[in-house]
């Protein structure tokens, strides 16, 4: 790539060090602090760093990070790739991901939904993934329709190519004004956030309304067609469908994933990765054994051992997650359930009545966390027998050695990567 | 008593932000524990509201949910006439200014309410969010209201209503009081599960059509009241 002027390489270095120091000293892993001091001494910093760069911007309410990852490893099989690996998804983070690996062709960057319009101007990326929106930390975040519309507007007008979940009808929405869109049908499995149609505000026609949102037959997922009743919007014709276990790719042919990674959730976001990595020339025989090699990301769907149990741990943060969270845990396991309401939470934890936990019923079920009363309660009401712990420590003494799935949401998450030293 | 309890949740597709859900499954569970079989009905905002139903809930939304669900049902006309049949009503904050004569949309123009409750919202200078904890109206005779609220309303009460709180924490209509009631309705800001933070309320809307209701385990339920009062209220 072309070299930085001057300034913009001083600002880059600086911020290097900084990050560097607040690894060696334990503050953070330097990925928010190196970028922010690198913005305060070049504002534009951000824009020259990707200027000269094949960039690809990955946004959703969840698999922001999976995402990101796989779509990191697929690229690896054609260069040297700078990416936000830990999540820290706002410019400071962009531009620290960016300085790291400067020589690099690539980049692929998980953007935060709300910050998805500033960086696609500051940066004009070339790529952008789409894959799903729905309520999350209501307190903090922006309402998802408004959402959708900003991503319109920033996406009008532009060169870039977005790739995007049509099985979603808010990110169609909020991805129909690009000048090119590759359409995946990657599912849908929280619908709760898409019954009217985001263009006119009609009835969409689609499977599954009325059951409290949850559970889903297997009919009802495995039919993702939908059309408003009122006006002319509806599902566009994808030109990847993953089917099951399979991707079928736009010429046809048919993938089977064998991911490592668990679940449909992240079958859903290896499709998207695989359209990613075609547009950049790699196609899914090439990208496919790439993503294979992913086995956890920041910690998520490590397993981890303590005096003889077996505990994996996997993330939820909002309804849509822990829908996707129950798919991949084991209903003859037994499952800690931890659930805090610290600032990245979000302080309100109205959203576990989003979530249908009736199919625990039958399975152990242990409850810990900071606002484990409020778990509990919503638990009580839905039937489901569980047992209410002090702490992660305590839930773990409880059960006897052997598999456990353990389900926590963002800072509890991370409580718990630290009693394993973040080892994980 | 009805024999069996009729739960209707307006427009869940339209108005269901955050956890209203969860008002819906508190009044299930309060009605099966006391032997009261339910049956919830889920309407849809593009189908009629039913006139025969014993308990209505309707729950909090965006600016343009909003002001498509006010729409809808005002033309529709069924929730009007199950409330002068004498159905009760729990309206939660953009669920509850739809109730008014008039409420603020997106750029804070006055959209026609449907009436029920003689209240008028506006938009307030800043967003309002956070626990919440409110003394009831004693003519009601009910614990500490306690909750979340998050929302931009500003609610001026008339004379066609009362308060339903006065705030000791939080915002609430804006002058001191939250939410309010009239009749068999009751409006608030609480938003998403206010009933499983308040189960005296449930009982409160539950009592309207059944009459009265016996005493149940309350344990969990107030287990959690006590941690957010004791996290909210001054000591």
């Amino acid at each position: 790539m072309s070299q930085l002027p001057l300034r913009a390489q001083l600002a880059s270095a600086l911020g290097r060090t900084a990050a560097t120091l607040s690894r060696a000293t334990g503050r953070g892993d330097g990925s928010v602090i190196g970028g922010r001091v690198g913005l305060m001494l070049e504002p534009d910093l951000l824009r020259k760093l990707a200027a000269d760069r094949k960039l690809v911007l990955v946004s959703a309410t969840n698999g922001k990070t999976t995402t990101t990852r796989l779509i990191t490893s697929a690229l690896q099989e054609l260069g040297d790739v700078a990416t936000n690996a830990f999540g820290a998804n706002m410019p400071a983070g962009h531009v620290s991901a960016l300085a790291s690996s400067k020589g690099a062709p690539y980049g692929v960057l998980e953007v935060d939904e709300k910050y998805l319009p500033e960086v696609l101007d500051t940066t004009e990326a070339g790529i952008v993934a789409l894959m799903n929106l729905s309520r999350d930390q209501m307190d903090r975040a922006a309402e998802i329709w408004l959402l959708a519309q900003k991503w319109r507007r920033a996406l009008a007008g532009r060169p870039a190519h977005v790739i995007a979940n049509c099985d979603d009808p808010l990110v169609t929405w909020g991805a129909s004004t690009a000048a090119r869109v590759t359409w995946v049908a990657a599912g849908q499995r929280w619908r709760e956030d898409s019954w009217c149609c985001p263009e006119c505000g009609g009835p969409l026609d689609r499977a599954g309304f009325g059951n409290g949102g949850q559970n889903l037959t297997a009919a009802q997922l495995a039919d993702t067609s939908w059309a408003c009743r009122e006006c002319t919007f509806h599902r566009p014709e994808p030109n990847w469908v993953l089917d099951g276990e399979d991707v079928i790719d736009p010429r046809g042919q048919r993938w089977r994933l064998d991911l490592q990674l668990p679940g449909q959730a992240n079958r859903a976001n290896a499709a998207v990765a695989l359209a990613v990595a075609e547009t950049l020339g790699l196609d899914p025989g090439r990208a496919l054994p790439r993503l294979r090699t992913v086995t956890s990301v920041a910690g998520r769907y490590t397993t981890v051992e303590r005096e003889g149990r077996s505990l994996r741990l996997l993330l939820a943060k909002n309804p849509a997650g822990w829908l996707e969270a129950f798919d991949v845990a084991d209903p003859a396991l037994p499952i800690i359930l931890s659930v805090n309401a610290q600032g990245p939470d979000g302080r309100d934890t109205s959203w576990l009545w989003d979530v249908d936990y009736r199919i625990l019923r039958g399975r152990p079920v242990l409850v810990t966390g900071e606002r484990r009363l409020d778990l509990a309660l919503r638990l009580a009401v839905a039937e489901v027998p569980f047992q209410l712990c002090d702490s992660f420590e305590q839930a773990v003494a409880v059960l006897a050695p052997g598999k456990i799935d353990v389900i926590a949401n963002y800072t509890a998450f991370q409580q718990i990567r630290a009693e394993f030293g973040r080892a994980v | 008593m009805p024999s069996e309890l009729s739960i209707v949740w307006i427009y869940p597709d339209l108005l269901s932000t955050y956890g209203d859900q969860g008002n819906v499954l508190v009044l299930e569970q309060r009605a099966r524990a006391r032997g009261i079989p339910t049956r919830t009905i889920h309407v849809r905002s593009s189908d009629p509201v039913p006139q025969q139903g014993d308990v209505y809930l309707i729950g909090g939304g965006e600016d343009r949910p909003q002001i498509l669900g006010a729409e809808r049902l005002r033309r529709d006309g069924g929730l009007h006439a199950a409330i002068q049949r004498g159905a009760a009503l729990l309206a939660v904050c953009a669920g509850y200014q739809i109730m008014g004569t008039v409420f603020g949309g997106e750029e804070g123009q006055p959209v026609s309410g449907v009436g029920l409750l003689d209240i008028s919202s506006g938009r307030g200078e800043r967003r309002a969010v956070g626990e919440l904890a409110a003394d009831v109206d004693p003519a009601l005779g009910l614990p500490t209201l306690t909750g979340f609220e998050n929302h931009m309303g500003v609610t001026r009460l008339g004379p066609g209503v009362r308060p339903l709180s006065r705030t000791v924490v939080g915002t609430g209509n804006g002058d001191g009081t939250e939410g309010c009631y009239a009749g068999r309705i009751i409006g608030t800001y609480l938003h998403g599960p206010a009933l499983a933070r308040n189960p005296a309320l449930a009982d409160l809307l539950l009592g309207w059509v059944t009459g009265p209701l016996p005493a149940i385990d309350d344990g969990w339920y107030q287990a959690l009241r006590d941690e957010r009062l004791r996290a909210v209220l001054p000591a």
